[in-house]
């Protein structure tokens, strides 16, 4: 039997706490083959961020270093800048990347850090219990806004890819959906362009990746995806939002 | 026989996204509980043959459980 596909090298053989369905184990698949294609297992450094995805660094099968909370691109810089022939990745929800670590984020983009930011939307606090996010559609329900989200009271939803793809710094910004199969292969394919970037030198690259929290939303797994494509994918495009400049 | 889709049951939490994305609906849940207490996903041995190895339930599986093979 020829193999078509095995579970990838660069993540350890432990059950994640992850709850059922949860496309976080998604994203991690997807980087963990991204680091086994690219042979880079041996020289990359991730940075995990505070959130469900804490616990990343118990699930990938390399080097890691847990950063305080929204810190992971301040944390990255500074492996990267004392090893620039490491591979540097950090993986931050959107409770982190977006809210708290809004100000680690944008400068770390604007000032070309050469690392790769792999970044989780899935519209609410995870691992607190469903608070509303930043990220949070309008009308969306969370337990801090029971009746739906109101602009008039809570703003509006951030769109980071958007924003940081105005960043001068910033070579390669781009969001992508793991709500069905064509979609994780096109996120695939972005978070290897991204890896590649770094390896190149390019500077700065993010990957945003519309996920799911069913526990949180109230749904099964399978509702939760379609909920997604539904109502996540009209107010967050998907697309390459910028590709080089930088230099 | 050798099989074509290996699921790694005691990994398994029961979502179900690798049964909404198989094309032959082969892949059934089971009765009984693996040691985290889900009922975990399964090809019947007698629906083997039938798999043909495009590896969609694997790319969905979030927690790398099925790996796929091909004669």
């Amino acid at each position: 039997m020829i193999p078509v596909y095995t579970r990838p090298k660069s993540l350890t053989d432990v059950v994640s706490h992850y709850c059922p369905g949860c496309t976080h184990g998604i994203a991690h698949r997807l980087v963990a083959e991204t680091i086994d294609e690219l042979g880079i297992q041996g020289r990359t450094v991730g940075v995990a961020s505070v959130g469900c995805s804490v616990f990343a660094y118990n699930y990938f099968d390399v080097d890691f270093q847990q950063a305080a909370h929204g810190r992971a691109p301040a944390v990255a810089t500074g492996i990267k800048r004392v090893r620039p022939d490491a591979i540097v990745f950090t993986y931050q929800g959107d409770g982190d990347l977006a809210s708290i670590g809004m100000a680690e984020i944008v400068h770390a983009a604007a000032r070309g850090e050469n690392i790769t930011v792999i970044f989780i939307n899935n519209a609410i606090y995870g691992m607190t219990g469903g608070q509303m996010a930043p990220t949070t559609l309008v009308g969306q329900k969370t337990t801090t806004s029971p009746f739906g989200r109101d602009p008039r009271n809570q703003g509006y939803p951030v769109k980071i890819s958007e924003l940081l793809a105005t960043v001068k710094g910033a070579y390669y910004v781009a969001r992508f959906s793991l709500h069905d199969p064509a979609n994780i292969q096109r996120a695939k394919q972005g978070i290897k362009k991204a890896f590649q970037y770094q390896m190149e030198g390019k500077g700065f690259s993010l990957v945003e990746l519309l996920s799911t929290c069913s526990t949180n939303w109230g749904m099964t797994p399978l509702n939760a995806l379609k909920w997604l494509e539904e109502n996540m994918v009209p107010e967050y495009p998907l697309g390459e939002f910028k590709t080089g400049e930088v230099s | 026989m050798e099989r074509r889709v290996r699921f790694n049951e005691d990994h398994c939490k029961s979502c179900e996204l690798c049964v909404s994305v198989c094309p032959k609906k082969i892949i059934k849940i089971r009765t009984g509980l693996n040691r985290l207490g889900y009922h975990p996903a399964y090809v019947p041995d007698e629906d083997q043959e039938k798999c043909i190895s495009c590896a969609l339930c694997a790319r969905m599986c979030p927690d790398a459980v099925i790996e796929v093979w091909r004669p």
